[in-house]
C-alpha cells in the first residue's frame, strides 16, 4: 500500500497536449476518482501511472519511489480495463493465476491466492470456464479478481463499469467499494460518470481538457465548486446558470436579468462587490428551488413558466421559463401544476453561485 | 404475374408449376447450387478423373494407349529420379515452410507496431509476392549466374570467396537456392496474413500481461503466439500446399537439374508427361502427390478445428 505522487505531469501526443500540469497527492488507502468529459485526458493520467504510456514531463512516484522510469510491471500495480482484457485463451482460474505465475509464486500459494480471491468475488464455481462462457459482470469480476490476487500497492481502473447495463452497475458500484473498504488498497479510478465519482470517490479530481479543474471530497465539489465548469458537471439534474448584472441598489446588490430580480444574500455582498455592474453567472441547483409560499420575499423569488413536467416519483422536475431563459426546479413530489401554468419559485439563499462572466471562476 | 398472386392468395386454383418448384426448399437449393456444381466438375472433378484414367493406360502423345492396370505407379515407385523427387519436394516444403513462418511472423510483429512510414512499408513488404513468379524467378537465375552473378561478386568484393561458386551447377547449392528463392517468395503472405491475425488481437491483453509481469517473450508465449495459432495454421496449411505442388521456381531457375538433382513432383511429373510424352506415366507422378496432400490437408483442418473450439 503506498501514496501516489504527481508532480507537474504533462503529456504531448505529437501535437496535442492531452494532459496539462497535473500535480495530485493520493494518500495511502485513498480512493481518487478522475472525472471529466470524454477526451479530457483522464484514461492517458492512468496509463502513465500504470506506465503504459511514456511521461513528456514531470514526475511520478509510487510508495515514495520515482518510477518514471519503470516498467509496468516493476509499479507494482494492477489494473483494470474498460474492456476487461481477459486472456481469452485461458480459463478464470489461470487468468488469475498469470500474473503470480509470472512472478514465479508456489503452485500452493498461487492456489490459496485465486481461491481466496474467488471467494471475496464469489465466482468460485466460474474458475474452470473461459472467458467468453461468461457474462459482462462475470467478467467483471474475474477481472477484479486477476487485480487483487497480486496484493498490489495500487489499483487502476479504467472505467470498469461502462459496458454493464445499470442496473449491474450499481451493484458492481457498491461491491467496489466494499471490496475496497475490505483491502485498502490505494485505488485511482477513472469514469465520465459523475456519481460514480461522487459514490466511490474518497477525493474526486475534475479534469477538462487535460487540466484539473478541482480536486475536492465529493460533498466539497457539489457544495463549493470551484469555477462554472464543475458546478455544471458534479449533481445531477445539471446546475441551471443564468446570466445576471450585479447592481448596487439600497446599499445591497442585486442580480437582474430579464426575469428576476435577486437581492444578493449578506454573505455574499462583499465577494460580490469588486464585480458591481458587471456581468455575471449566477448558478442555482434544481433541488434549491422549490414553490413559493406566499411568505417568501421578493428579493428571493421569481415568476416563471411551465414548460415540461417530469415526474420520477420521489421528485416532480419542472423545466420553466424564466424571462428569456429556461431552468430546471425539483420540487416536491406532491406539487399539482400543469403546462403552461405560471409558477412562482424561491431560492435557497444560502446556496447561491456566482461565477465570473469571462474567468468562469467562483466568486 | 397478378393473376397468379391472386390465384395463390385465393387457394382454390393450385399455383403454377414454375413456381410449385421454386417453393420446394429442395428443388431450390438444388437449383442454386447447380452452376458453382457445374463450374466444379468442370474444371476440378473431370480433369482429376481424367487424370486418374490416363495413368492407368499407357497412352503417350498422339498414342491412344490400352489400360495397363498400376503398370505407370510401379514404373514409377522404382524410378529413382522419382524417388530424389519425392524426397525433394518434402525437404524443400519443410525447410520453406519452418522459414517462411519465422521470417513471416517476424516481419509482422514489426509491421504491428507503431512507426512512421507504416503504410509505405507494408506495402513494399508485399512486392515479392504480386511480381509475377516467372519474371522474379528470372531475375534469381541472373543473380546466381556463375559469371555475371551480383551475388558472386558481393562475395568476392567482400573476400569471403576467391573463384566462382557455380549456384546452379551444384546439386546441393541449387537446392539451397531455389529455397531461398522460395522464402523470399513466400514471406509476405505469411507476413501480411499473419499481421491481419495479429491486428485481431487486443492490445490491451499484452498490456494486462506487461502489468501482469510478463517478459517481452513470455507475453509471446503466452498470450500472442496461443491467440495467433489458428491464423498460423491456416496460413501454413495454404503454404505447404502451394510448396509441395510448386512448379516455376524450379523450371525456370534449375528445369530440375543439374543431373535430375532438383526435380520436384511437378517438374518431374511436367518432364516426363509432357516434355518426353509419356503423358500417362506424367499423370501418375502428379496423382502420386495426392495421397499426401489429402492427409496433410486433414491433419491440419482437424488441428484447426481444435485449436477454434478451444
Ligand atoms: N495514442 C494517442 N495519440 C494521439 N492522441 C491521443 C492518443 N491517446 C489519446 N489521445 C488524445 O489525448 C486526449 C485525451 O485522451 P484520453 O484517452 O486520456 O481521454 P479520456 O479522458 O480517457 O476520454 P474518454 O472518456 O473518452 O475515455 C484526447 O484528445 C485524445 O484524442
Ligand atoms: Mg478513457
Amino acid at each position: 500500500m503506498a501514496q501516489v505522487v504527481l508532480k507537474q505531469i504533462n503529456k504531448f501526443y505529437d501535437s496535442v497536449h492531452a494532459v496539462k500540469d497535473v500535480n495530485l497527492q493520493i494518500r495511502d488507502k485513498e480512493f481518487v476518482v478522475f472525472v471529466g468529459p470524454s477526451g479530457c485526458g483522464k484514461t492517458t493520467t492512468l496509463r502513465m501511472i500504470a506506465g503504459l504510456e511514456a511521461i513528456s514531463s514531470g514526475d511520478i512516484s509510487i510508495g515514495g519511489q520515482v518510477v518514471n522510469e519503470l516498467a509496468p510491471m516493476d509499479r507494482d500495480i494492477a489494473m483494470v480495463f474498460q474492456n476487461y482484457a481477459l486472456y481469452p485463451h485461458m480459463s478464470v482460474f489461470d487468468n488469475m493465476a498469470f500474473g503470480l505465475k509470472m512472478r514465479k509464486f508456489d503452485k500452493s500459494e498461487i492456489v490459496t491466492r485465486v481461491n481466496h480471491a474467488a471467494d471475496i468475488l464469489g465466482i468460485q464455481e466460474l474458475l474452470k470456464r473461459k472467458p467468453r462462457q461468461l457474462s459482462g459482470g462475470q467478467r467483471q469480476r474475474v477481472a477484479l479478481g486477476r487485480a487483487i490476487v497480486r496484493h498490489p500497492q495500487v489499483f487502476l481502473f479504467d472505467e470498469p463499469l461502462s459496458n454493464l447495463d445499470a442496473k449491474l452497475r450499481v451493484q458492481m458500484r457498491v461491491e467496489l467499494k466494499k471490496l475496497h473498504q475490505r483491502l485498502g488498497t490505494t485505488a485511482v479510478y477513472v469514469t465520465h460518470d459523475q456519481v460514480e465519482a461522487m459514490t466511490l470517490g474518497d477525493r474526486v479530481v475534475v479534469m477538462k481538457d487535460g487540466w484539473v479543474q478541482q480536486v475536492g471530497e465529493p460533498l466539497e465539489l457539489y457544495n463549493q465548486p470551484a469555477n462554472k465548469f464543475v458546478a455544471g458537471f458534479i449533481g445531477s439534474p445539471a446546475m441551471n446558470f443564468s446570466t445576471v448584472t450585479v447592481t448596487e441598489r439600497d446599499g445591497g446588490l442585486t442580480a437582474v436579468n430579464g426575469g428576476m430580480n435577486i437581492v444578493v444574500p449578506p454573505h455574499l455582498v462583499d465577494r460580490l462587490k469588486p464585480h458591481a455592474n458587471q456581468q455575471m453567472t449566477l448558478g442555482i441547483r434544481p433541488e434549491d428551488l422549490r414553490v413559493a409560499n406566499g411568505s417568501d420575499p421578493a428579493g428571493l423569488s421569481f415568476d416563471s413558466k411551465v414548460e415540461v413536467i417530469e415526474q420520477l416519483g420521489s421528485e416532480i422536475l419542472l423545466d420553466v421559463r424564466v424571462g428569456d431563459g429556461t431552468m430546471v426546479a425539483s420540487v416536491e413530489p406532491t406539487t399539482r401544476t400543469k403546462i403552461q401554468e405560471s409558477l412562482r419559485l424561491a431560492m435557497n439563499p444560502a446556496r447561491l453561485h456566482f461565477f465570473d462572466a469571462k474567468t468562469e471562476a467562483a466568486v | 404475374m397478378a393473376v397468379e398472386a391472386v390465384s395463390t392468395t385465393l387457394g382454390s386454383a393450385p399455383p403454377p408449376r414454375r413456381q410449385r418448384l421454386l417453393e420446394d426448399e429442395r428443388w431450390l437449393a438444388f437449383a442454386l447450387l447447380v452452376p458453382t456444381v457445374v463450374l466444379l466438375g468442370m474444371f476440378i472433378a473431370y480433369p482429376f478423373i481424367r487424370g486418374i484414367m490416363l495413368s492407368v493406360t499407357n497412352s503417350r502423345v498422339g498414342v491412344e494407349g490400352e489400360f495397363v492396370g498400376l503398370a505407370n505407379y510401379y514404373k514409377v515407385w522404382n524410378d529413382s529420379i522419382f524417388r530424389t523427387a519425392v524426397y525433394n519436394t518434402f525437404f524443400y516444403t519443410a525447410v520453406t515452410s519452418v522459414f517462411k513462418l519465422a521470417l513471416g511472423l517476424w516481419l509482422a510483429m514489426l509491421l504491428n507496431r507503431n512507426f512512421r512510414g507504416k503504410a509505405f512499408t507494408r506495402a513494399f513488404i508485399l512486392l515479392p509476392f504480386i511480381i509475377p513468379t516467372v519474371l522474379s524467378t528470372f531475375a534469381w537465375k541472373w543473380m546466381f549466374d556463375p559469371t555475371f552473378s551480383v551475388i558472386n561478386w558481393t562475395l568476392y568484393q567482400l573476400g569471403a570467396i576467391t573463384g566462382r561458386i557455380n549456384w546452379l551447377g551444384d546439386p546441393d547449392l541449387a537446392m539451397a537456392s531455389i529455397i531461398v528463392v522460395n522464402i523470399w517468395r513466400g514471406v509476405p503472405f505469411f507476413a501480411i496474413s499473419l499481421l491481419a491475425g495479429l491486428q485481431t488481437i487486443s492490445p490491451e491483453l499484452n498490456e494486462a500481461a506487461a502489468i501482469d509481469g510478463a517478459k517481452p517473450w513470455h507475453r509471446f508465449w503466452y498470450i500472442t503466439w496461443p491467440l495467433l495459432l489458428p491464423v498460423t495454421m491456416v496460413v501454413l496449411l495454404f503454404s505447404v500446399i502451394q510448396t509441395f505442388a510448386d512448379f516455376q521456381i524450379v523450371y525456370v531457375m534449375t528445369g530440375g537439374g543439374p543431373a535430375n538433382a532438383t526435380h520436384l513432383f511437378a517438374t518431374y511429373a511436367y518432364q516426363i508427361g509432357v516434355g518426353t510424352g509419356l503423358l500417362s506415366e506424367g499423370a501418375a507422378i502428379s496423382l502420386a502427390m495426392f495421397p499426401i496432400l489429402f492427409l496433410v490437408v486433414i491433419v491440419q483442418l482437424l488441428y484447426i478445428r481444435r485449436v477454434e473450439v478451444r
